[in-house]
């Protein structure tokens, strides 16, 4: 995983509630056996038409906006556990995802692969969106060290477990500190009655 | 201190607590399918690490499979090139694997609870999201991304941040014709699709006491329909009766000591909830889905909330386009294109008979597609030796083998765009069950009766 510290960059928005997993990434692209190329297929359907031209209506078509942050309606990622979701959005250059509010499941997914979820209020989610729409080069920076998130001079506090915040900084895996404390997992399975 | 339920098994598997709230969370069963385990494989591969507790591991192809000719070569090849790769994962890591033809294949979540692997005090995890379907049994499973199937693969555990708990009471005496999917739809129609994110649910009160294992199941399932991490109900006499016997339930002496310990797993008197909602089981009507998240449910005579109600307009706007509905009217009457039958919600023995009961005579509309797809082999091996495969043919409807089928569309199992299709499955969300495929979910009654009406009617006015 790559370590993360601060993005400053522009934002795509993408107002809609409830984007769920499926719209992220469809079922049908999920039959890679490798973690690459995913970001090709992000968002298909509201992203291309059937003979795969680009809808010109859709954020990430939209010459005017670019950058490394997704702006989101609530609920963002909620739906299937597929880590091919958060895979996509890193694949297609996404660093960070600003929402109100995330699935859990999608939430740790993106952590777990060095995708930022910023779950920020809905007042500032709005206006962040509102921001973006009438300049969408605003400049937005997310700032994991001192877990603030500021466009224009206004500036939220974020929430991030510390543990995952460790992870995210220094590039840690979950897996790297579970297989450390495998003696501790031997010891527990000695201990416990199992029926 | 008195605890819940859910606190009882969860604290049973911490292995150490983390300073900042994390802890280490043992897993019991961990159950892998071909679609979020390759690249688990190759995490590991990768990092040179063996698999840990193997044993402790089964694998079966449900995501991809064809419903037809699965004696036949896969025809599409990634569907065939992720089936293989699950095999050969498997053999050469020796993980007992269900491949297709065996007696036992079929849906993640409908073979663990068939062959006993599924029982109460256990944790399971699956790279599935319907993982919370084992909860039915009193145990905590959970769906997790591939990175924690890797966890998971080297460890056997997960680091964890403990969910807050909700309990769900639904007391009293259920209407005819309401069935354990108009319940949860219903749950989720009142608490939204984000309405249980970030707790783990508990569903009580003497309705759901009165539920068999398989109605138990379809409203776990769709636990995470309301974005929580699972549901659970607590094991009874009919969790002990169904698990009897199961090919790996415990056997014998080693069942009644089994039976000691699921006995103590009940949430005790005083313990507290996080949040807590009672419904009147009176209150519960049949459910259909309207619009492209699970908690835009109505009663299946009521109409579509008015543009004025939605929370967001542009997003409820969006997706009734979408359905080609509008706001404010009714579904009665609406023709209907497929109808599918199965899923992890619904594609058990139980599911099928209630179908099968209600077709049985009948033929299915002439505008209508009807597909059944059993959720294992052992369903499709049962519903055979009860006929209900020739009631089932008699009726014009076609009985496939089973897979996760039509519920996501990754095999060739399709609703074509536009097209209207009322599903027994778990998600209505945009493209599903094929790219611009329209989705209402309903229960195997409501659906039963759609195929044979070819209309979206009143179930009330059908049933004597």
């Amino acid at each position: 995983m790559e370590k993360f510290e601060k993005v400053t960059s522009a934002a795509v928005p993408l107002p809609i509630e409830d984007i769920d997993t499926d719209q992220i990434i469809p079922a049908r692209f999920l039959k890679a056996t490798s973690r690459d190329g995913f970001g090709d297929n992000l968002f298909r359907d509201w992203r291309f038409n059937k003979d795969d031209s680009p809808k010109e209506d859709f954020a990430l078509n939209d010459d005017k906006y670019s950058g490394e942050i997704l702006v989101a309606g609530r609920n963002f990622g909620c739906g299937s556990s597929r880590e091919h979701a958060a895979w996509s959005l890193y694949d297609y250059g996404f660093k960070v995802v600003v929402s109100s509010f995330f699935a859990d499941i999608f939430k740790g997914n993106a952590l777990n692969n060095g995708l930022l979820p910023v779950q920020v209020s809905e007042p500032f989610l709005q206006e962040l969106i509102e921001a973006i729409h009438q300049n969408p080069s605003t400049e937005i920076s997310v700032d994991l060290v001192a877990q603030n998130i500021t466009f224009n001079g206004k500036s939220e506090a974020f929430d991030v477990n510390p543990y995952k915040k460790e992870c995210m900084l220094n590039g840690y895996d979950d897996i790297d500190y579970l297989v450390n404390i495998k003696e501790e997992i031997e010891a527990f399975e000695a201990s416990r009655t199992v029926y | 201190m008195a605890k819940t339920l859910f606190d009882k098994v969860w604290d049973s598997h911490v292995v150490k607590s983390l300073e900042g709230g994390q802890d280490v969370l043992y897993i019991d069963r961990h159950l892998i399918h071909e679609v979020t385990s390759p690249q688990a494989f190759a995490e590991l591969e990768k990092r040179g690490l063996p698999l840990f507790r193997k044993d402790q591991m089964v694998a079966t192809p449900d995501h991809n499979v064809p419903t037809k000719d699965q004696h036949l070569p896969i025809q599409e090849a990634l569907s065939r090139q992720q089936v293989d790769k699950l095999i050969e994962n498997c053999e050469k890591h020796n993980v007992e694997l269900y491949g297709l033809g065996h007696p036992f294949q079929g849906i993640v979540h409908v073979i663990g609870p068939e062959l006993g692997i599924t029982q109460p005090g256990r944790t399971m995890v699956c790279g599935d999201s319907h993982t919370s379907t084992h909860g039915a049994f009193g145990a905590i499973a959970f769906g997790i991304g591939t990175s924690q199937v890797a966890q998971v693969m080297a460890t056997q555990c997960l680091l964890q941040s403990k969910p807050k708990t909700m309990r769900i009471i639904i007391d009293g005496e259920l209407k005819k014709g309401v069935l354990a999917k108009d319940i949860i739809l219903y749950i989720i129609s009142k608490l939204t699709a984000a309405g249980g994110t970030g707790y783990f649910i508990e569903y009580a009160g003497s309705a759901i006491r009165s539920l068999s294992m398989e109605a138990r199941m379809t409203i776990c399932n769709m636990s995470i329909e309301m974005g929580a991490r699972g549901g659970m109900i607590a094991p009874d006499q009919i969790t002990y009766d169904y698990i009897k016997g199961r090919e790996f339930a415990p056997q014998g002496e080693k069942f009644e000591e089994a039976v000691a310990y699921w006995e103590t797993l009940k949430t005790d008197e005083g313990a507290t909830f996080d949040q807590e909602y009672v419904f009147p089981a009176q209150d519960i009507e049949a459910m259909i889905t309207y619009g492209t998240n699970p908690g835009m449910g109505i009663k299946l005579n009521g109409n579509i909330p008015g543009l004025i109600e939605a929370s967001n307009k542009e997003s409820f706007s969006k997706s009734l386009k979408y359905m080609g509905f509008e706001p404010g009217e009714s579904l009665l009457g609406k023709p209907i294109d497929y109808v599918f039958i199965g899923s992890c919600t619904n594609s058990r023995i139980e599911d099928l008979r209630i179908v099968a009961d209600y077709v049985r005579g009948k033929k299915k509309a002439l505008n209508v597609n009807a597909m059944i797809v059993p959720g294992s082999k052992q369903v499709e091996k049962q519903a055979k030796a009860e006929g209900i495969d020739k009631v089932l043919e008699e009726a014009g409807f076609e009985l496939r083998e089973p897979g996760c089928s039509a519920c996501l569309g990754m095999n060739e199992d399709k609703v074509p765009a536009g097209a209207y299709c009322v599903s027994t499955s778990n998600r209505n969300f945009e493209g599903r069950q094929g790219p611009g495929a329209r989705t209402l979910l309903a229960s195997p009654l409501v659906a039963a009766v759609t195929a044979i009406e070819g209309k979206i009617v009143d179930i009330n006015e059908y049933l004597n």
